[in-house]
């Protein structure tokens, strides 16, 4: 009894310290984004004494954010709804009919979690370049659509898998379309799915910096990683300023997360175990 | 023909057509671009036109020329240094913190957060946030380690070439842990309490417990954090970017296979433009072998094991 305390007490130990671990930097980066470059060089980790702005109003002044964040909403927004439309439609017609050739085209999406897509960034760009969708949030999309569409297709064709036939007969019975079959009686039973797929690809197509950086120029036309990263050349020393940007970056993401907390863990989770 | 036969072609045939859209942007953006990595491969480039066809030759300059082939071997290295650290630091860590959020602590809910949020940050963000706490001079780090009396401990962490590629692995394994929790604690959930609760009756616990019942049942999820860790490693570029910048300072010490692709194909620092489309697509190429090799292995192993 004796140790199975000490063990439960050395638990918490680990887990909180895994926390701490987790979040103080985090928590660095917002406070010190409040602080001025003297408290931050003297005091790096006190906490601010008065709340300033500063930083933020000198930020604002200096990147157009406003774009960077509207910019990012289209590509994000965009792409997921591309993903999960053409997704689950692959998907509906992979594991609900007996084709010969759905096995091979089931491999053959997969292959592309496989795919390192970085590899063929050259080709890509000339590719963009000859369809004029350089400097332009359309390359985005079109890049991120196409590299979520593998891992959409594995999960949300072992969800429409799990569905019982009788659902799909009794509606053609009844008079439905193929379409109207997937759209009416099986898209409401696959919502956990199509949660998992639409976070897991909101977070890479927000995040990314990959391929904005080689197909955006134009400062109008960035996202907000990359219009960051333009921020922290040109003002490496400005210590609050770029804790701030790396706040302003970061904040609508962590907002949205603990908005939609539950769906996000379970979303994650379910997705994984298929 | 009249409109019924064309309505029920209409409503046979346009389920073939649902496949279409995802196979178009996939092919186009994906599959398209990788064939022609292969194809440029074969070619020695002149500024931005096509030059002769060199079958291998770009392949045989990657491998015996150099700086070419000293600089593929040290940044291969790299690449499985990131692979060994990612499985030992990141998921090890991520094993005990799911087992410890899955052994229900007050707070798990919360626990499960914090450990996922770092997740949620852009790989720039994550960078560049790192970047400044490990700062020589006025950096978190070394404030705290001189804080606590390790004095010489304080190092100039990504500016040595001794310390910079550990240290942008265990930022990239803070930033990691949060995911392979998830699965691992995916893993957990999908074991069945019973077979748990039978070996606790016979006296089965602690380490001993995760080692003979845990581990072996949650094999598919271990797999899975293989393969995808492999593969992350392999493609290592982002994190080492926003830390080094593109020319993976200091003298290459954090040059990892990607990172040298991209100074290739986009520098041009490395022997000019005439060779670098070949020769970058020539890396790409086999960058793209050892990851598909790797991956094909794990899967054909994951195959044998659920068959039995």
């Amino acid at each position: 009894m004796k140790t199975n305390k000490s063990v439960r007490g050395l638990q918490y130990v680990a887990a909180y310290f895994g926390a701490l671990v987790s979040l103080y930097p985090i928590f660095l980066m917002l406070t010190s984004s409040f602080k001025t470059n003297i408290q931050i060089l003297k005091n790096p980790m006190s906490l601010p004494t008065s709340i300033s702005f500063t930083a933020y109003s000198k930020l604002i002044h200096q990147i157009p954010f406003g774009t960077y964040f509207w910019n990012s909403v289209v590509v994000s927004v965009v792409s997921v709804a591309f993903i999960l439309l053409f997704g689950v439609l692959a998907s509906f017609y992979i594991a609900r009919y007996p084709f010969r050739w759905n096995g091979a085209l089931f491999f053959f999406f997969l292959l592309g979690m496989m795919i390192p897509i970085k590899l063929g960034i050259v080709p890509l760009f000339l590719l963009m370049k000859k369809l004029s969708l350089l400097d332009s949030v359309w390359s985005l999309v079109s890049v991120y659509t196409a590299i979520g569409l593998p891992l959409a297709v594995l999960i949300l064709t072992g969800f429409f898998r799990t569905l019982p036939k009788e659902l799909e007969e009794a509606a053609r019975i009844d008079g439905a379309s193929d379409f109207g079959v997937m759209w009416n009686v099986l898209l409401p039973l696959i919502r956990p799915a199509l949660g998992t797929v639409m976070i897991m690809n909101f977070i890479m197509a927000w995040n990314d910096f990959f391929f904005p950086l080689i197909f955006i120029q134009d400062d109008m036309k960035k996202t907000i990683p990359v219009g960051m990263l333009s921020l922290f050349g040109q003002y490496s020393t400005d210590l609050s300023m770029l804790f701030a940007g790396l706040t302003l970056a970061s904040v609508p993401m962590i907002i949205m997360f603990f908005l939609a907390s539950k769906q996000f863990m379970e979303g994650m989770t379910a997705g994984a175990v298929k | 023909m009249n409109n019924f036969a064309k309505s029920t072609w209409w409503k046979k045939g346009a389920v073939h057509l649902f496949p279409v859209p995802a196979l178009a942007v996939y092919i186009l953006f994906v599959i398209y671009p990788i064939l022609s990595a292969f194809g440029y491969s074969f070619y020695d480039w002149k500024g931005h036109t096509r030059g002769e066809f060199v079958g291998l030759g770009n392949f045989v300059s990657l491998f015996t020329k150099e700086p070419f082939n000293h600089l593929f071997w040290n940044a291969f290295g790299h690449n499985l240094y990131y692979f060994a650290v990612e499985m030992a630091v990141q998921n090890v860590i991520a094993f005990v913190l799911a087992y410890l959020v899955y052994s229900k602590l007050k707070g798990s809910n919360f626990l499960k957060m914090a450990y996922f949020l770092p997740r949620l940050l852009s790989v720039i963000v994550v960078g560049f946030l790192w970047k400044l706490m490990l700062n020589p001079n006025n950096g978190i780090v070394n404030v705290l380690l001189k804080k606590i009396g390790l004095v010489s401990w304080a190092k100039p962490w990504l500016g040595d070439p001794t310390y910079a590629l550990t240290s942008i692995t265990l930022v990239n394994s803070w930033f990691g842990i949060g995911f392979s929790m998830l699965i691992f604690l995916a893993g957990l959930h999908a074991i069945s309490t019973e077979v748990i609760e039978a070996a606790r009756l016979d006296g089965v616990k602690g380490l001993r417990l995760i080692r003979s019942i845990i581990l072996p049942m949650m094999s598919q999820s271990l797999i899975i954090i293989t393969v995808f860790t492999f593969i992350h490693a392999f493609e290592a570029f982002e994190l080492i970017y926003a830390m080094e910048g593109s020319q993976g300072e200091p003298y290459n010490s954090t040059d990892t296979l990607a990172v040298f692709f991209y100074r290739i194909a986009f520098g041009g620092s490395s022997g000019g433009d005439s060779v670098a489309l070949g020769l970058g697509s020539a890396l790409a190429v086999v960058l793209f072998f050892i990851i598909a090799t790797i991956s094909a292995l794990f899967l054909y192993f994951t195959r044998n094991q659920s068959a039995q």
